[in-house]
Parts: structure tokens; sequence; C-alpha cells
């Protein structure tokens, strides 16, 4: 466990001190758990919790070709972003496949946040030094500052109080830069939990002032078991596990991250235009479990006795109480109400294609 | 805590408490512990036979899927149908109401061959620093 070649977020000592579970993940020491993989869950889904997210790549683009640099990079027209809004993208290769996925911030008008998976952080900022053009310049933020993500359905109120009331008025996907104690809060009404709340970005010296601060609020910290459990209800594709550099957006029913019709050329444009046009060859699929057992990644999915597929992302949802998944089919079988069966270990797990997400929070 | 003395345990961390020839069997404190939420136990059915460290049934915790070994050789004469409607049990009270299967013992003489609670407290201290 203590393997001297991990990476630790400026938060370690913070979840040491709480009595945290520590595993490697993507070549950082993180937090699995703290209190219990479901009682995590239940605090988003039901109240509010926090995540350090600070594992999570972070770049920023300034100049004044930041704007178009990015537009050539993104599957989004980032470009067409005002300052003060986010949005999600994809970085493709030609082939229309995903580097990586990724959410891209304006800051303002020369200045953009990039916020990549950890796993491909060092790839994405690679590619951004050998593809940003003169007038764009990247600047690696990702070990100089931390990154807490609070979500829930009393999450904005709580930072509100706790830090600063202008976080109550942010829109979805919004994001702003505040005072925060010695220096600056950045702050985005987003999330990977399917709940509404806000990642926050200090320096990283003020993080743990800032992870105290929201648990003396009543925030409860979860750790990225319950973080797998709550993106996979929200049905949330993960890189490395439902996207790799073979999977496109359409494939994914991702769509909205995708502009073709701005006039703008960027890398992946012309493959993707095909794939618009001639369709996914396959989709991915919400699987939900009809009778007890529970999927999990890897597991082979049939139709009438064919392997149609394998479970991409898969395990138990603690708000449904039953398991659930996502894996790829071939778009005739992706339709809601298909019914197929899982492999378990040698035995058929009865399953049934339903709408997306599994789970939506109820509107206030 | 040590774990309770009146029981033999496994390598695989499997508990068996023997009472007129019938073997209750869960698994440790250590083992929930380590395996996080129980959210499904898959058991045999009452008259399945069971041989000594071979598995007899699955564990699936949020994490990740484990097989079950049983400690001891016989038929299965009963199953805790209460985990079926609460695998938390086995988080709650592993050596208690979390029970899985009672086993009618072909072999008493293979508990013997099974950890004492010493033993296994001493096994689990190195795997821990392991």
């Amino acid at each position: 466990m203590s393997d001297s070649t991990l990476l630790r977020t400026p938060l370690y000592d913070e979840h040491l001190r709480l009595g945290a579970r520590m595993v490697p993940f993507a070549g950082w020491e993180m937090p699995l758990q703290y209190s219990g993989i479901i009682e995590e869950h239940h605090a988003v889904r039901r109240s509010v919790g926090m995540f350090d997210v600070s594992h999570m790549g972070r770049f920023e683009v300034r100049g004044p070709g930041a704007a178009s640099g990015l537009r050539r990079l993104c599957t989004y027209a980032v470009d067409r972003l005002s300052p003060g809004q986010g949005h999600y993208s994809f970085l493709c290769n030609e082939a229309g496949g995903a580097l990586d996925d990724i959410y891209v911030f304006r800051l303002a008008q020369d200045r953009f946040l990039v916020v990549a998976n950890a796993a491909n952080a060092a790839k994405v900022w690679g590619w951004l030094l050998s593809h940003l053009p003169p007038g764009a310049e990247p600047v690696d933020r990702h070990r100089g500052t931390a990154m807490v993500a609070v979500q829930g359905p009393r999450a904005v109120a709580t930072c509100a109080t706790a830090l600063s009331p202008a976080l109550a008025s942010l829109p979805r996907r919004g994001c702003a830069e505040l005072p925060w104690g010695e220096g600056a809060l950045f702050a985005s009404r987003t999330g990977y939990t399917g709940e509404d709340g806000l990642e926050l970005v200090t320096e990283a010296e003020a993080g743990p002032a800032l992870w105290r601060r929201l648990l003396e609020a009543g925030v409860t910290p979860c750790g990225l078991g319950a973080r797998d459990t709550l993106r996979l209800e929200a049905a949330l594709p993960l890189y490395g596990q439902d996207i790799d550099e073979g999977v496109n957006p359409f494939e994914l029913g991702l769509s909205f991250a995708v502009s073709l019709d701005d006039g703008a050329d960027f890398i992946g444009r012309e493959a993707l235009l095909q794939v618009r046009d001639e369709g996914p060859r396959r989709l991915l699929a919400c699987l939900r479990a009809t009778e007890r057992g529970i999927m999990r990644a890897g597991y082979p999915i049939y139709h009438q006795g064919q392997e149609v597929g394998k479970v991409t992302s898969g395990g138990y949802s603690p708000s449904l109480g039953t398991s659930i998944g996502l894996g790829f089919l071939p778009p005739p079988l992706a339709k809601v109400g298909t019914a197929l069966t899982v492999g378990v270990r040698g035995q058929p797990l009865p399953v049934q294609v339903v709408p997306r997400p599994f789970y939506r929070p109820p509107r206030p | 805590m040590p774990s309770p003395k009146d029981r033999r345990y496994t390598r695989e961390h499997e508990w068996v408490l023997v009472e007129d020839g019938v073997g209750t069997v869960g698994i440790t404190d250590y083992a929930q512990d380590q395996l996080g939420d129980i959210v499904y136990v898959k058991l045999p059915p009452v008259g399945t036979p069971v041989r000594q460290m071979e598995p007899f049934g699955e564990i699936e915790s949020v994490k990740a899927v484990s097989d079950l070994f049983a400690p001891v050789s016989g038929e299965v004469v009963e199953v805790n149908a209460e985990l079926e409607e609460r695998p938390e049990l086995v988080n709650l009270d592993p050596y208690g109401r979390g029970w899985m299967i009672r086993v009618r013992l072909s072999d008493p003489s293979e508990t013997e061959r099974l950890m004492t609670a010493e033993e296994y407290d001493a096994y689990v201290a190195q795997e821990a620093q392991a």
C-alpha cells in the first residue's frame, strides 16, 4: 500500500487523519472509502458529500490564440463559450477516437481551464504542447492546485454558506473565480455524480483549509468507491473502462459534446462526420439486472445465446438495490426494453436495456 | 479485536462453529472489513454436498466478488435465508446473524486442520503487514 512511486494529492494527510482506506489509482494514492461506500453514496444522493479529485489533470490555456487553438483540438465548439461558461468535450484522434473526455471552462476571453482524467493527464498535456499553435500557451496547473468536488442536493447551499455567497448564483456548467482566504478559488457548477454540485480548485497549500472548512460545514468525505457507484447510476462513462481510443462520442451517446455545424475544423472532424451520417456501429447501453446477481466489467453479454458484447462498467446500485452496468451493443439491441443475459461467472443473469440514466435526482 | 475462541478458521477467512456434529459457517470480521459493504451472498440449497476448502458460494461486495470456501466437508442442512434480503448482516454481525450455512460434518476430524482463534489472529496480523 505504501508504494513510493505513487503520487499524493495536497489532501493526502487529511485522508489519513479521517482513517480513509487508501488505494492506488491512475498512479495516485487515493481514498477508496472512509465510513463505507454505500453510506457515502447515500450522503451524496440525500445531502452533500465531497471528493478529493486533485488527481485529475488541470491545464490552463492562455493567450490571444487560446480559443481558436483549443477549438482545433476539441470536438465541442469551446470557442463559442462565453467567459464564465464550461462544457463537456472530447479530444479525438484523426479517426474520431477519444484521446480523453474533458471539461473545458472559459475563465476569460483569452484564458481557459481544461480538466482531464487522471489516467490521461500526461497524454493530454503532451497533446496540448504539441498541437496548440503559437499564441495559445498551455500552463500545467496539476500539481500546484487541489481540486474538491462537492456534490449532492445540499452542495450549493452548503458551499454558499461555508465559502462564499456568490456560489449560490452560479448557473449549471457555469464557472467563476472568487477571492478566498489569501488566494483565489475557482468554482464550477459541474460534477460526476448525477447530482447538483460544485467543483472547486485552490492553490495546493490552501487545499487542506478548504477541505476542513467543508468538513466543519457537515459535508461527508467520500472516496473513489462511491464516486464509481454514483457515476454509474448517472450512466456517465469512465475513461479506461467504457472509453478508449477506439471509441467515438456517438457510440457513447454523447453527441451533445460534438459540434459539427459551426464551420470550424478540428482533429477527428472528418471521421465523426462520417459516423454521424452513417450512424454508429455500436451503442453504449444501460443494463439493469432483473434478478439477483451482480454484473461486473468484462462479463459477456448474450442475446439468444450469442455473445453480442461485454459489460464495460458494472456493479451494484445502492439507490436501486440491484445490479446495473454499461456495455456496447449493436444498435438494434441497444433499444430500451431488449432482454439480454450477462454471463456472471458462468451463470446467466437476466438483464434489460433501460433508459439513460439509471438514476435521476428528484426535482425540488 | 481477538476472534471468538469457540470456533476454527480457514486461511480464506471463513469460520466454523461445530455443535453436535453440525458446523455453522460464516466469514470473519477481518474478511467483512476487507470486503466492505456486502450486497449479495450466493449460497447453495439445502442438501448440497460440500468439500473442505472447495467453493460453496460467492460473496459480492460493492467492490468485488469472492468465492466462499467450505471449512469442512459434509451436507448443507440449513441456509441463512435472512441474508437474501439483508446481506449487510455479514458486515454488522459476522459471527452471529451473518452466518451463512450449516453443514452436517462427514469427517469431524477435518476441523483439526483448521486454525485456532490464536493462530488465525496471528495469521491476519501477518497478512495485514504484507
